[in-house]
């Protein structure tokens, strides 16, 4: 278990970048706590698997370093840096039997076969697998094969870091919820430092203690699941994280007042005058129908998901999503929004701006 | 409603029915007709029943053929798949080289036998083959003429230079298949080079080595002209395998019977050989190699 600090870490595949855009990872700096779960959420190709990789040691970074508890293990190999990763497709040694496939990392680091045997039990027991021990692992369902993965990886105790990289894409819906809650448990039983690569939010967010979220090779927040959704520091992670995600509208911006198409919108906060301009973000969740007041909005259509119904509707020729909970009557004549001041943020070129309290 | 009649369809098939008359089924039962038959010459057949079975099971001759050609088979098998397994595991996985590598390997490949053997009959020759002439000026007695085990290791390592490209390049496109997150699996395990050898990359590679050794042993079991070429069955009968014996045999002595016979019962070997090898092998698969 350790403390992973990036200290100015930046990879490409090239082999001279020029640009920043040459660069599939921009430079960052990050401190990730001892013992806390990570969860690096993106689109495909925003970065996540080259950190990933980078940090497991299985590619080396163009520049910065990594450490683990303060000692740097940039140049160290993947089995030095004492981590265990799991991967998206299922990897099993197929002429090996279940046993010998969990055993396989203690073996190799030549454990106490006393040890093998009782950790091995204990694995098979929480993945479910204790009936197929003896049995080869070639001839298994996919599903079967990743648990023996995810088997693989917690087999030891002492890793430094137990990485995951969308290991669940191949699993069953119903057996995928049962893993996670799993892995969770583990995690708070043991208290490994968990990083978990997905690009699926509910994972992310049922998952984590905190979300890594990634954009086009950066950081752009780390934060807890309600960070992420009440705060989110950059409009991706606003329309990222949600559904429908965050609705974004453009306006100027000058003290706790925004204006929208020379309509006036009060702000939660003061933002002094913002040159150029700005963005508002307002979660679906936040907006409400009206037939006064607020700003005029043409409505399109309304989805009933269930729980609730999603106003997919025009705002001065923006998209904008409103949910409208349970219970609470649509009529024709309401056409017209109100924003919840305290949950509107304001974006400055894609960043939140904090402001001031008022 | 009614079926209509019509055997005119039976035109269709005619020529493939003539084709393969023509090139299999004439040509294997003349072959068959022969081994049942004696001959005095001027085209006068008597019958001779199983008579030519019997004496060729019971020719020394035809079991000394057939250990010199089982140990021929056997030492081949035994250096070009590991040979070929370990060339394969060496070759640059991607880029320039790769290629380069592969058209390098293919080329043995494309050599036609005849001429096999004439490059390895001359590169041995003492007096002017590159081979045969340095062996000699540094000392060690080589001519493949006159000595057995010369000869026998002009036609291995003939054998071994012409396939073990094949073994190679088949086992090369068994390691491509396998994904990188084995690799970096087994890193993360800290399996050793030979587990992973032993538990990701031959696993991995048993059904192309499986369809390799099928090959080169059937190939090996049926060589005929390289060694011809080369050592022309000698020195003595030290070399002559089961083909050239049977050429020897049916176009040399012109015993027809005989060599009817014998050639019935080769390819009733190989058949059985490959039977064996594909069931043992497809078994061993079933079961996890």
């Amino acid at each position: 278990m350790a403390k992973i600090t990036l200290d100015n870490l930046a990879h490409s595949y090239l082999p001279n970048p020029k640009g920043e855009d040459d660069f599939a990872l921009k430079e960052l700096n990050h401190v990730w706590n001892d013992g806390e779960a990570y969860a690096l959420l993106g689109a495909s190709g925003c970065g996540k698997s080259t950190l990933l990789n980078i940090i497991s040691g299985l590619l080396h970074p163009s520049q910065g370093r990594i450490l683990f508890d303060d000692v740097d293990v940039t140049a160290a190999t993947t089995a030095d840096r004492n981590i265990a990763q799991v991967f998206q497709f299922p990897v099993v040694y197929d002429t090996m039997s279940v046993r010998d496939n969990l055993a396989f990392p203690l073996k190799n680091r030549g454990s106490d076969p006393a040890y093998v045997a009782e950790r091995v039990r204990k694995i098979a027991e929480m993945i479910g697998m204790e009936a197929e021990l003896d049995r080869r692992a070639r001839g298994l369902t996919a599903d079967a094969k990743q648990k023996i993965s995810l088997g693989r990886g917690m087999v030891r105790e002492d890793v430094n870091a137990l990485l995951f990289d969308e290991p669940l894409t191949v699993i069953d819906p119903h057996m995928k919820w049962e893993l996670r809650t799993q892995l969770k448990s583990l995690h708070h039983e043991f208290g490994h430092t968990m990083i978990y690569v997905t690009h699926d939010q509910t994972e992310a967010l049922t998952f984590a203690d905190r979300v890594v979220v990634m954009y086009d090779g950066r950081v752009v927040q780390i934060g807890t699941p309600q960070e992420l959704f009440e705060k989110p520091a950059h409009t991706f992670v606003g329309y990222f994280i949600g559904s429908p995600g965050m609705n974004v509208i453009p306006a100027t911006v000058d003290g706790t007042t925004a204006t929208v198409d020379g309509n006036a919108v009060p702000l939660g906060r003061s933002y002094g005058a913002v040159q150029g301009g700005a963005t508002l973000g307002v979660r679906p969740e936040f907006v409400s129908l009206t037939d006064e007041g607020g700003l005029p909005v043409t409505v399109r259509r309304v989805e009933d998901v269930g729980r609730h119904r999603i106003v997919r509707a025009d705002l001065f020729g923006n998209d904008i999503n409103i949910v409208v909970g349970e219970g609470r009557a649509i009529s024709p004549d309401m056409n017209r929004v109100v924003f919840d001041p305290a949950h509107v943020n304001v974006y400055v070129n894609e960043w939140r701006q904090e402001g001031e309290a008022v | 409603m009614e079926k209509t009649v019509n055997q005119k369809a039976w035109f269709l098939v005619l020529p493939v029915l003539v084709l393969v008359a023509f090139s299999a089924v004439i040509p294997l039962m003349t072959v068959v007709n022969y081994s049942v038959q004696d001959t005095f010459g001027q085209n006068q057949f008597f019958w001779a029943g199983l008579e030519w079975f019997r004496e060729m099971l019971e020719s020394e001759r035809m079991w000394n053929a057939l250990g010199r050609q089982l140990l021929f088979s056997g030492i081949i098998l035994a250096i070009e798949i590991p040979l070929g397994i370990f060339v394969a595991l060496n070759m640059p996985k991607s880029g320039f080289w790769s290629s380069v590598c592969l058209v390098l390997m293919s080329l043995p490949l494309l050599i036609p036998w005849n001429v096999v053997g004439t490059i390895w009959q001359i590169f041995g020759r003492v007096d002017i083959g590159l081979l045969g002439y340095t062996l000699d000026a540094v000392g060690i007695s080589y001519n493949y003429t006159q000595d057995v085990f010369a000869a026998w290791f002009t036609i291995i390592i003939m054998d071994v230079w012409h396939w073990t490209s094949l073994v190679a390049l088949l086992a090369y496109a068994g390691l491509k298949s396998i994904p990188d997150a084995y690799y970096q699996a087994a890193k993360i395990d800290q399996a050793s080079r030979w587990n992973v050898f032993r538990y990701i990359e031959l696993p991995k590679m048993m059904g192309v080595l499986m369809i390799a050794i099928l090959l080169r042993f059937m190939d090996s079991f049926m060589i005929y002209t390289e060694p011809f070429v080369v050592t022309g069955g000698g020195p003595g009968n030290a070399t002559t395998l089961l083909s050239i014996d049977l050429v020897k045999m049916a176009l040399g002595q012109f015993d027809l019977g005989p060599a009817a016979a014998f050639s019935l019962m080769y390819n009733l070997v190989i058949l059985t050989m490959a039977y064996v090898f594909y069931t043992v092998m497809t078994t061993l698969e079933k079961r996890g190699g």
